[in-house]
This record gives C-alpha cells, sequence and structure tokens, in this order.
C-alpha cells in the first residue's frame, strides 16, 4: 500500500502559494483517483448506473410517446372526408387527399351503394382499395384477400345472403348486374360484417358511382392532427371533414394516463438515483478530511480547496454521465425491442440534460462535507478526532 | 458480547444508521410505491380504454343483414328477429359479471318526420341513456352515457322514462331546431331536450328512449341489438380456441379467464337466442395498447427496483467503510471473520426491517397519490405484499453490505488501525 502524503507534501511546498502550479493541479486530481482506486470506483459506479438509469428514463420518456401514437393508429381512421350530404366527392378528392397527407397518414377511399341479390333482398355493397384497406384497418379478420377482377370479399352475415355454399352469385343495381366469385370472407363484428366488398375499379364500371367517404388515419400528436384537419377544410371546399371523435377522445384519454404514469415513475427513479449518488460521493469526500487538513495546514487556500474538490467532482460527474449515457441509450434500446419490437432511437438532446444533472448532483455533494469540514482546524481533522 | 457489540453501534453511531436507514426507507418507498402502481396499472388503462366504446355486440341468433347507409336505415322495420329485454339484466348474473362495466341495448325504427308541412324519412334510435336496471337484489345504471362516453349534448340528456329526445346534429341544423322545441314523429308530438353529436351516423338521426322506439315499432320489448362494455385481457392463442373442441379443465380455465372470446361465449348463454361477438377494432386494438402499457410499466418497475437497491447498497457500503478502524481492532484481538461478519450483518437488518416497515407505508401512500393525481382513483397495495417488501428490503440491503463486509473482514488490522486504507 503507498501512502499518499509524502508526495502532496512535497509538491505542495515545492509551489507554496495561492496560485496553483497546472501541472501539480493536475498531478493531484489524477493522483487521488489513482490512489484511492476502490472508492473512486465504487463512487464513479454510483455515478454510471445513475445516469444510465436517468439516460434511459428521459429516452423512454421521449420515444415511447412515439411508439404508442403508433399503437393507437391501428385503431384506423380518426378523420373522415365524406360528401356533403351523401353525396360523391369531386374525382380528384383522392389524389389531393393523398399529397395533402405526403408522409403524414394513410387513406382509404370507400363508395356505397345498395344493390340487390337475386332473390330482391336489399345489401350494401362497397368499393374498396384492398391495399389501403389492409394497412388502414388492421382488425379486419379476412380468410382470403381478393386478387383477381370480379372478386368479392363478402362479410360474414351477408355470406349467408348472397353465397351459402361459397358459390359465384350475382348482384344487380339499377339495372345492370355483376358476376361474383367469394374469394374469402370478413369479419369485423361491425357493420362490415353485412357488407360485401369489391375493388374500386370493378365497382365503379358496375354502378358508375365514385367513392363518396375517404378514411384518414392522420399519424401525430393531437395539435398535428388538428392541423391535418383544417388543411383539408380548406383544400375539399366541397367535402365534410370531420374526427372521428370516439378514436381521438379515447386515445387522448390513455395516452395522458400513461404519460403521467410515465412521468411519475421517471421522477421517482431520477430522484432515488440522484440521491444515491450524493450519499455515496458525500461519504467519499468525508472520508478524505485527512488530505483536506494536510493540505489546509501546508497553507492551501480556501478557494484552491474549493477548486480542487470542485473540479474532481465535475471531472467524476463528466465521466460518469458519458460513460452512463451509453448504457443507458443500450437499456431504452432493449426496452424498445423488447416491449414494441421496435428499437428506441437514441435521443442525443438527452446527453445535456444527464450531463449537467450528473455534474450538478456531484458538485452539490462535494460542497456539503466541504463546507462542513472548513469550519473545523485542520489539527483536529488530523489528530483522529 | 455480540449483542453488546450490536447495542452499542446503534446507541452511538445514531447519526450514521439514521442515514442508512433513511436510504433503505426511500429505497423501499419507491419500490413499493412502483410495484403497486405496475400490479394495478393495467386495470386502470383498461377502464381508460373503455372510453374507446364498447368492445362486444349482441345480436339475434337469426339476424337479418343491417342495410344502414348515411345513417337512414333501408332495413324492413318488420324484418328479423329480435332480443328480449327484459332478457337484458340476465347479463349480471353472468360469471365475469363485475367485468361489465355497461350496456346499452338499440333499436332503430324508420320515422316520418314532419316539418314545414312534409314529412321525412328519419331513423329514430331507441336506447338506454342512464337507466335504472335491477337484477336480483342488484340495482346499476347503463346505458350509453356508460357504453358511448363521446357522446355529447347540447342542452339535456332525456329521462328514459319520458318521451324526450335527442335530435343529431346535422339533423338538427338541417331543419333549424334548438333544443326544447317539439317536433312530430310519426305522428307523435315529442320535445327535443338537447342535440346529440357524436361525428358518427347517429348525428343526422333521432335518439330516443327505448319505450318510445318500440311503441312506435309496435313491438314492446324488443331490442335489434346491443352494445356491452366489458373489461377484458388481452388474446392469446388460447383465447383463440374453440371451447368446443376443449376437455373438461382446460374449458374451465378458458371460461374463467376474461378473454374477450369467453366473456362473448357467456353473454350468449345468458341472453336466450343471442349471438355475441367482438367489436374487433375495439377488442382487437386494446388488447395490442394494453399489453404494450403493462410491459413498460413493468419493465420501468424493474428500473425503479434497481435504482433503489443502488441506493441501499450505496448507503451500506459507506457505512461499513467508515467504520474499518474498529474493524481492526475487533481482528486484532482475536475475532474471526465469521464473528465480524455477522456483527455487520445483524446491524444491517435492523435498519432494513424498520426502513422496509416505514417504506411500505410511505409507498403505500405514494401509490395513493398517484393514483388519485393521474387516474382519480385509488391505487391500493395489497397488505400481503408486506411480507415480501420486508424481505426484498433485507435481501438487498445484505446484498449491498455483502461486499464491503467481505472487504472490511479481508482487512489487516494493522494497516486499518493506521487508517491507511
Amino acid at each position: 500500500v503507498s501512502v499518499p502524503t509524502p508526495y502532496v507534501a512535497r509538491d505542495l511546498a515545492a509551489s507554496r502559494g495561492n496560485v496553483p502550479h497546472p501541472s501539480m493541479f493536475v498531478r493531484m486530481l489524477v493522483r487521488a483517483a489513482v490512489l484511492r482506486r476502490g472508492r473512486a470506483t465504487s463512487a464513479l459506479l454510483a455515478m454510471v448506473v445513475a445516469a444510465a438509469v436517468a439516460t434511459a428514463m428521459l429516452n423512454l420518456y421521449v420515444d415511447v410517446q412515439a411508439k404508442l401514437r403508433r399503437e393507437f393508429r391501428n385503431y384506423g381512421a380518426n378523420i373522415i372526408v365524406a360528401g356533403k350530404n351523401g353525396a360523391a366527392l369531386p374525382a380528384d378528392t383522392f389524389a389531393r387527399v393523398s399529397s395533402l397527407l405526403a408522409r403524414r397518414g394513410l387513406a382509404a377511399p370507400f363508395a356505397l351503394v345498395v344493390a340487390r341479390t337475386n332473390e330482391g333482398q336489399p345489401l350494401i355493397v362497397a368499393g374498396a382499395d384492398f391495399d389501403r384497406v389492409r394497412q388502414l384497418d388492421r382488425w379486419w379478420l379476412v380468410s382470403n384477400w381478393p386478387s383477381a377482377p370480379r372478386e368479392a370479399l363478402v362479410g360474414v352475415r351477408a355470406l349467408s345472403v348472397v353465397s351459402p355454399k361459397k358459390q359465384p352469385f350475382d348482384l344487380s343495381f339499377q339495372g345492370h348486374t355483376i358476376h361474383l366469385t367469394p374469394a374469402g370472407t370478413l369479419r369485423t363484428g361491425a357493420a362490415e360484417d353485412s357488407r360485401v366488398f369489391l375493388s374500386l375499379p370493378d365497382f365503379v364500371s358496375w354502378t358508375g358511382v365514385r367513392p363518396s367517404t375517404i378514411e384518414v388515419a392522420a399519424n401525430g400528436s393531437p395539435e398535428e392532427v388538428a392541423a391535418i384537419m383544417s388543411q383539408l377544410e380548406q383544400a375539399l371546399p366541397s367535402a365534410d371533414v370531420r374526427p372521428v371523435r370516439q378514436i381521438m377522445e379515447g386515445e387522448a384519454r390513455v395516452f395522458g394516463k400513461t404519460r403521467s404514469t410515465l412521468l411519475a415513475a421517471t421522477a421517482l427513479i431520477i430522484l432515488t438515483a440522484a440521491l444515491c449518488v450524493l450519499s455515496t460521493l458525500t461519504g467519499w469526500v468525508f472520508d478524505r478530511r485527512r488530505d483536506f487538513a494536510i493540505m489546509k495546514a501546508l497553507g492551501a487556500s480556501g478557494r484552491l480547496l474549493n477548486s480542487f474538490f470542485a473540479a474532481e467532482a465535475v471531472a467524476l460527474g463528466a465521466t460518469g454521465a458519458l460513460i452512463g449515457f451509453v448504457l443507458g441509450i443500450g437499456i431504452a434500446a432493449w426496452i424498445g425491442r423488447v416491449n414494441f419490437h421496435a428499437p428506441v432511437v437514441p435521443r442525443f438532446s438527452v446527453l445535456p440534460i444527464v450531463l449537467a444533472g450528473s455534474m450538478l448532483v456531484t458538485l452539490l455533494s462535494a460542497i456539503l462535507p466541504i463546507s462542513l469540514l472548513r469550519r473545523v482546524q485542520p489539527a483536529v481533522i488530523l489528530r483522529g478526532e | 458480547m455480540f449483542v453488546r457489540l450490536v447495542y452499542e453501534s446503534f446507541r452511538r453511531q445514531k447519526r450514521r444508521k439514521l442515514l442508512a436507514g433513511a436510504a433503505i426507507t426511500l429505497g423501499v418507498t419507491v419500490a413499493t410505491a412502483m410495484i403497486a402502481v405496475a400490479t394495478d396499472v393495467g386495470d386502470k388503462i383498461n377502464r381508460e380504454l373503455r372510453t374507446i366504446g364498447a368492445n362486444l355486440i349482441v345480436t339475434p341468433q337469426e339476424d337479418s343483414l343491417d342495410v344502414e347507409i348515411g345513417g337512414v336505415n333501408l332495413t324492413p322495420p318488420t324484418d328479423g328477429a329480435f332480443l328480449n329485454e327484459a332478457d337484458l339484466p340476465k347479463i349480471k348474473g353472468m360469471y365475469w359479471r363485475n367485468n361489465i362495466l355497461g350496456f346499452a341495448p338499440m333499436l332503430p325504427a324508420n320515422v316520418a318526420l314532419q316539418h314545414g308541412g312534409e314529412a321525412q324519412d328519419t331513423t329514430l334510435l331507441g336506447t338506454y341513456f342512464a337507466r335504472q336496471v335491477s337484477f336480483g337484489k342488484e340495482s346499476f345504471v347503463t346505458g350509453v352515457r356508460t357504453t358511448h362516453p363521446w357522446w355529447k349534448v347540447l342542452g339535456a340528456w332525456p329521462d328514459d322514462n319520458s318521451r324526450d329526445v335527442l335530435l343529431g346534429q346535422r339533423l338538427a341544423t338541417r331543419l333549424g331546431n334548438k333544443p326544447g322545441d317539439e317536433i312530430m314523429i310519426s305522428g307523435r308530438r315529442v320535445r327535443v331536450s338537447g342535440i346529440l353529436s357524436t361525428g358518427g351516423s347517429e348525428d343526422e338521426q333521432i335518439v330516443a328512449p327505448l319505450a318510445l322506439a318500440q311503441e312506435i315499432l309496435g313491438r314492446p320489448g324488443a331490442v335489434r341489438r346491443m352494445y356491452v362494455s366489458a373489461l377484458t385481457k388481452p388474446e392469446d392463442a388460447f383465447a383463440r380456441r374453440d371451447p368446443k373442441s376443449m376437455s373438461g379443465k382446460v374449458y374451465d380455465r378458458w371460461y374463467c379467464s376474461p378473454y374477450p372470446q369467453s366473456i362473448a361465449y357467456q353473454l350468449q348463454e345468458a341472453i336466450p337466442h343471442s349471438h355475441a361477438e367482438q367489436i374487433r377494432q375495439v377488442a382487437q386494438n386494446e388488447g395490442a395498447v394494453l399489453t404494450r402499457i403493462e410491459g413498460l410499466i413493468f419493465l420501468i418497475t424493474l428500473a425503479a427496483l434497481l435504482a433503489s437497491a443502488l441506493a441501499v447498497s450505496a448507503a451500506m457500503a459507506t457505512a461499513i467503510f467508515e467504520r474499518r478502524a474498529e474493524v481492526g481492532l475487533m481482528k486484532a484481538l482475536g475475532a474471526g471473520k465469521l464473528a465480524v461478519a455477522s456483527v455487520f450483518f445483524a446491524e444491517a437488518a435492523m435498519p432494513a426491517l424498520l426502513g422496509g416497515l416505514v417504506g411500505f407505508v410511505a409507498g403505500g401512500l405514494l401509490a395513493r397519490q398517484i393514483g388519485q393525481s393521474i387516474f382519480n382513483s385509488q391505487i391500493a397495495i395489497q397488505p400481503v405484499l408486506l411480507p415480501v417488501i420486508l424481505m426484498i428490503a433485507v435481501l438487498v440491503t445484505f446484498s449491498g453490505s455483502a461486499v464491503a463486509i467481505r472487504r472490511a473482514v479481508g482487512l489487516d488490522p494493522v494497516f486499518a488501525l493506521r487508517g491507511e486504507l
């Protein structure tokens, strides 16, 4: 075991005075860390874990909101664009909606008519863009999506009316008859179950009716969705643009509560981690009261002592924060993979916060014991009392 | 001697022990609060998800097709089968009755609305708003105000026993009616108590108490379909199995799990001649969202446990490190490793138990506060958890002290006493 005292004494004697020699200052810092490896490591470890946990939580707090919003988009459309009083929409509406949305959401057009079966039973037939519907309405339970022309997707309740043995069937609308093959069945538990769906080209060539409704799933926060809505309203004066309140309000409630829970948990965890660092570091600095006393006895000024311990705290805080940041990003990414099956993007905007917080906590934990020790005579400390 | 060592250490080092105790208390508080929140958050979020609307629908077994377009019902009024209104309260007699948060029967009727001398065809939807229903000795309130919380009314909700109606927003704008107006529906004069806005097809309809719709249709006790809002468990592969193919024990397990499928199955049993099904848009996504949120909170609780374990072990390590001179003295006087270690462990157990107890109570209060401020409802901590929490507190304190104690035990008394470590 080496004894630090002689080095400190000799070098301090050489540069006595209030202005410390820069290399001496650095040497003291490095020596303090090297000679008390065990204690320095445990303090650093506490700092690293605290910074890692804080980074992970802050990163998750920011990222999880985007992830949850995406989960909610699986509920389908949150905006409906419809022709006024059930009229068909102008032909270019869908193209305008698509270009306005760009990458901010999904849209799917629907056209509806009441057709009749061979037995004269009325039935709602819808024209839809199946590729878009598959992305927009993920809860549709479909046995087989139609792919060829004149293939229909038949709701489970409509099936018993039009094609109980899954045989081809005819539908007529205003004197025009279409011959369809059922490609698969559809189950949603809602109105779609009593409908027959055709591809839009088949539907338009049969009925001549253009889409009357466009379902839009707009991504983003409530403000972003509201902005998209008002843009749609301006671009489409001949259409009704209305929110799907059921989805929007439910989403807002669940989302808000989850975020508050997350915030409370984040605050609790970061507080615990900070207090842990504070108690460890306070113990560490307090433990070095002998070094402090010797430096003071050899004539170091209060300013020098303060800056020495402050520099040490800041160095420890910064190192711990940097290592912890890397670790925390890893933890957040792991949680993202396990829970959301999607990586959590590292947020470097979190780094300055973690860095500043770490240095603040370490500084605070250095100041507390030092201000206690300053009032004590070095002789009392050195005598071990 | 052993007892005296431990006792004296507490008597003389009050400040130190208090600090260690405070660290343990804080750690246990955070851990308890997070465990309480994590165990309850699923139920709380599940209830919040119910604001998206009913997740199950009950229809007559032999049902005709719904032909409704733009809020206008094209189904012939007498067509198809009906459910019996008197059977509906039986829902509250089924196994998962406490998971049923509410239900709302629906009965559409085609009516002629007299306006400015001409008649206009519209759909009148009969339903419960907030109706007192009783089953056996139990009495409860149910209706669209529970199952469709996004419905907004300008004016007043009608009473379920009155002949007041709600007018859909777009219909009211077209007709120029306000709350308080009187309208003529199929020869009956009724009062409009409010204007209803839903964002859906009801905006084009008239919504009335169920009895009025039955009277117009001339079918007392008839209900076309019923929406049920139930707390369910996210569906998994087991939930999707066909109950008919299950053996006795497996069937019981399936029946007694609140999956959407098993609740639908029980609804079918409770209401004669009915067919119950999940509304997939609501039920399926609900499961996904719930699983994600629960998983997230679970992982965060692990992080909280880690952070609090760290806080406790850091405090213990510091406390033991400061007493290396004492260890040196004990060893110099001939104490073995076991003796030194057991003194420290005994000293650690006391603050661990006390801190654990105080932390448990404080954590319970904290969880309650979180529940109150975020969910407006209680998050109760189960007293059963106390021994578990205490055990965790002792375990964490011991494992946190272990490294420090191992180092203390391995100290060379000479260096320790000279204070050179």
